[in-house]
C-alpha cells in the first residue's frame, strides 16, 4: 500500500512538471502538431487534460463560476476547430443529496454547460446532455475535498465529422 | 395507536378479534403463484440484527409447540413453517417464544381441550397450536391461537392449503395472522420487496434491480449489471414494477411485467425520466421528465398513453407520491429556494409547501393508511427518515445518520424500510427498517450492498 502511494506521487509529480513543461511549449509555439509536445493538440487527451475538459460547481448550484469561462471558452473554440459534431455533457452532483433530486441538479448542472458552449456558438444539436446524479463520484471520500471534485459537469468529445 | 400489549387489551380486544377471525374459519385459500417463480430458491431466512432504540415494550412470551404431524415429510414442513413464524414474529419485537423443553402438556389435537393451567404455570401468554398434512403433493395447516390469560381463542380454526412451493407464504400469512389478531394492526408479512442490489467499489458500482420476500427469502435478479438501474417502485397489484435505467445512456422509466416479464418503455416521453410511481388504481405512472434542464412533473396514461403536465417552473420538481385515495400528489421542490414538499391536487393547480423545519426535505411518500407522509430529511449534515402529518404537522424524526434515504411503507401503515449509506471509501448502503414509532430498528443482512427498497403490497 505504502509502496503504491510513492509510486503514485513520483507519477503525479512526473505528471505535474510535463504538464507546466507542455504548456509552457504551447504557450511558445501555440502550433499544431508541435514536435516537442507529447499530447497532440487535436487528441481528446489534450481536450481533456489541456483544455480541460470538467468545471466544479457549489453545493446545489448549477451556476457557471466565472474562474471556469475560459475552460469553456477554450472547449468552444476547440471543438469548433476540429468541428467537433457529436458533443455530449455530463452533470453530476456529491453525495450529500437525494436521489432524485440530484438526478435533476445534475441536468440542471449539464445544461447550464450546454447553454454556455451555445452561446459560443456550437450548435445546440451537436450537444446532449446526460445526469448521473450521485451514481458516478469521480471521488470517494466522504469529505467536502472529494464533494467539490464531485458536484462537476464533463464534456466529453464523442464523435466529429472530419 | 401505541401498541399496549398487555393482556387488559387483549381481553378487551378479545370478542372484537373473535368476530373478526369468525370470518377465517375454515378459510381455504389455494395460494395461486402469480409471481415470477422461476427458480425461486428456498433459501433460509437471514439472522436479523436485533436493535431496539427507544421504547421498549416487554415482548408477549408465546408457546408454539411443534405443529403436529403424522409422517416425516409433514415433519419437514412443520419446522420449516415453525422458523419462519419465529422470525418473522421475532422481528417485531413484540413476541418472545417460551422454550420448548419447558412445556408441561404434550398437544396431540388442535381439537382437544387446552389445559391453560400448564400453558400459565410456564408464563406463557399465548398458545399456537397447528397440523400440517400432506396429501397429493398438497399442504394443509390448520392451526388455533389461544389466549392462555383470558382462556379463549383469539381466532379459531384457520386452514391453509398450497403447493409445496408455498410454504413460506403460507408461514407468512400466519404470521399475519396471529401479529393482526394480537395487536390490531394490518397485516405485512406476505410481502415482497423490490431493490437496487449494489456491487463493486464506490465510483464503480454496479447496480441491478432486485426482489426478495419481505424477510429477505427468495432472492431474485431482475436484470443484469450492464446499466445502471434505479428506485423500483411496485405497482398496487405487486405484479408490476417501474424502474429507472440507463440501458440507452441516459436515464429512462421502464415498466417492467413481473408475470410475463414484458418490458415496456416510454419512447413519447421527451428528455430523461425518473422518480416513477404508480397511482393507487394502476392506470396511471407519476414521474419526473427533465426536458432542457428543467424538471418537472408528469403523468402518463398507461391505457391511453395521454400525457399531463403538472407543474411548470423553473425549479426541481420531482419524487412525486400519490395520496392512496388518489386525490393529491405530495412532492419535492426547491422552488422556495431549496429542496422541500410541497402537496397539490392530483391533476395538478396550485401546489402547498408543508414542510416548515429547518434544513432540506426529499423523497416524500405517502402512507398506505393515508394519515401520514414519510421523508428524507438533511440537515447539519446529517440525514433523518422522518414522518409528518399531510398536514405537515407533528414532524418526527425516525433516524440520523451520514445517508438515510428512501422511505417506503409496508402495507399496513406502521413500519418504514429505507436505505443507510455508510461514509468513507469504503461506505456503502444496506436496507434497514424502522417501526413508525421510532423503535425497533433493524438491519436486512444481504450479501450485496441494497438500496432503493419499494415494499409490495399485501400479495394476492
Amino acid at each position: 500500500m505504502k509502496y503504491q502511494k510513492i509510486v503514485m506521487f513520483i507519477f503525479i509529480l512526473f505528471t505535474i512538471t510535463n504538464c507546466s513543461e507542455t504548456n509552457g511549449l504551447f504557450g511558445k509555439s501555440g502550433g499544431d502538431g508541435d514536435p516537442f509536445a507529447n499530447i497532440s493538440q487535436s487528441s481528446l487527451d489534450y481536450f481533456s487534460n489541456e483544455i480541460g475538459d470538467t468545471i466544479l460547481f457549489k453545493v446545489n448550484q448549477s451556476v457557471i463560476e466565472p474562474e471556469y469561462r475560459d475552460v469553456l471558452n477554450s472547449q468552444a473554440s476547440w471543438i469548433k476547430e476540429k468541428s467537433i459534431s457529436s458533443i455530449t455533457i455530463e452533470g453530476h452532483a456529491d453525495e450529500q443529496g437525494t436521489r432524485e433530486y440530484n438526478l435533476a441538479l445534475g441536468a440542471r448542472r449539464a445544461t447550464a454547460v450546454r447553454n454556455y458552449l451555445v452561446s459560443q456558438g456550437i450548435p445546440e444539436s451537436n450537444l446532449s446532455v446526460v445526469t448521473y446524479g450521485k451514481e458516478r463520484p469521480l471521488r470517494i471520500c466522504s469529505e467536502e475535498s472529494c464533494w467539490s471534485k464531485n458536484r462537476r459537469a464533463i464534456t466529453i468529445i464523442e464523435g466529429s465529422n472530419s | 395507536m401505541t401498541r399496549n400489549m398487555d393482556l387488559q387489551k387483549l381481553k378487551k380486544n378479545n370478542e372484537k378479534k373473535i368476530n373478526f377471525f369468525i370470518s377465517f374459519l375454515c378459510l381455504i385459500i389455494f395460494l395461486s403463484f402469480t409471481f415470477v417463480n422461476k427458480g425461486l430458491s428456498q433459501a433460509n431466512v437471514p439472522e436479523l440484527d436485533i436493535d431496539v432504540t427507544e421504547g421498549v415494550v416487554e415482548p408477549i412470551p408465546i408457546a408454539f409447540p411443534n405443529f403436529i404431524t403424522r409422517d416425516f415429510s409433514s415433519s419437514l414442513i412443520a419446522s420449516e413453517i415453525s422458523k419462519i413464524v419465529k422470525n418473522d414474529l421475532l422481528k417485531t419485537s413484540l413476541f418472545r417464544f417460551i422454550t420448548e423443553n419447558t412445556y408441561i402438556s404434550d398437544v396431540t389435537s388442535i381439537d382437544s381441550p387446552v389445559r391453560f393451567a400448564d400453558w400459565r404455570a410456564i408464563n406463557s401468554d399465548l398458545l399456537l397450536v397447528g397440523n400440517v398434512s400432506i396429501i397429493n403433493e398438497t399442504i394443509t395447516i390448520k392451526f388455533r391461537l389461544w389466549d392462555v390469560v383470558g382462556q379463549n381463542e383469539i381466532f379459531k380454526g384457520v386452514q391453509f392449503q398450497g403447493p409445496s412451493n408455498s410454504v413460506r407464504r403460507i408461514a407468512h400469512k400466519i404470521s399475519d395472522l396471529i401479529y393482526s389478531g394480537v395487536t390490531g394492526e394490518g397485516n405485512y408479512f406476505d410481502t415482497r420487496i423490490a431493490f437496487i442490489s449494489e456491487r463493486g467499489p464506490k465510483n464503480n458500482r454496479t447496480k441491478r434491480l432486485a426482489i426478495m420476500d419481505q424477510d429477505g427469502a427468495n432472492l431474485n435478479f431482475l436484470t443484469n449489471s450492464d446499466s445502471i438501474v434505479l428506485a423500483p417502485r411496485f405497482s398496487p397489484d405487486a405484479r408490476k414494477i417501474l424502474y429507472t435505467s440507463y440501458e440507452t445512456g441516459k436515464p429512462r422509466v421502464y415498466l417492467l411485467n413481473l408475470v410475463t416479464g414484458n418490458l415496456r418503455s416510454f419512447p413519447q416521453l421527451p428528455g430523461m425520466t425518473f422518480a416513477p410511481r404508480f397511482s393507487p388504481d394502476g392506470k396511471k405512472i407519476i414521474l419526473s421528465i427533465t426536458d432542457n434542464g428543467n424538471t418537472d412533473i408528469y403523468t402518463l396514461n398507461l391505457e391511453n398513453n395521454s400525457k399531463k403536465r403538472l407543474t411548470k417552473n423553473v425549479a426541481i420538481d420531482t419524487a412525486p407520491s400519490f395520496s392512496p385515495d388518489g386525490k393529491f400528489i405530495v412532492f419535492e421542490s426547491d422552488r422556495g429556494g431549496n429542496q422541500q414538499i410541497y402537496v397539490m391536487p392530483s391533476n395538478g393547480g396550485s401546489a402547498k409547501r408543508i414542510s416548515f423545519g429547518n434544513g432540506r426535505y426529499g423523497t416524500p411518500v405517502w402512507s398506505p393508511r393515508g394519515d401520514m407522509i414519510a421523508f428524507t430529511k438533511m440537515h447539519k449534515g446529517n440525514f433523518h427518515i422522518g414522518v409528518m402529518r399531510k398536514d405537515g404537522s407533528q414532524e418526527r424524526l425516525l433516524t440520523k445518520a451520514f445517508i438515510d434515504e428512501g422511505p417506503t411503507w409496508a402495507p399496513n401503515g406502521r413500519i418504514i424500510m429505507f436505505f443507510r449509506e455508510t461514509a468513507g471509501v469504503n461506505g456503502a448502503p444496506s436496507l434497514y427498517t424502522i417501526e413508525v414509532t421510532g423503535r425497533n430498528l433493524r438491519k436486512i443482512e444481504l450479501s450485496s450492498f441494497a438500496s432503493d427498497p419499494s415494499w409490495s403490497p399485501l400479495l394476492n
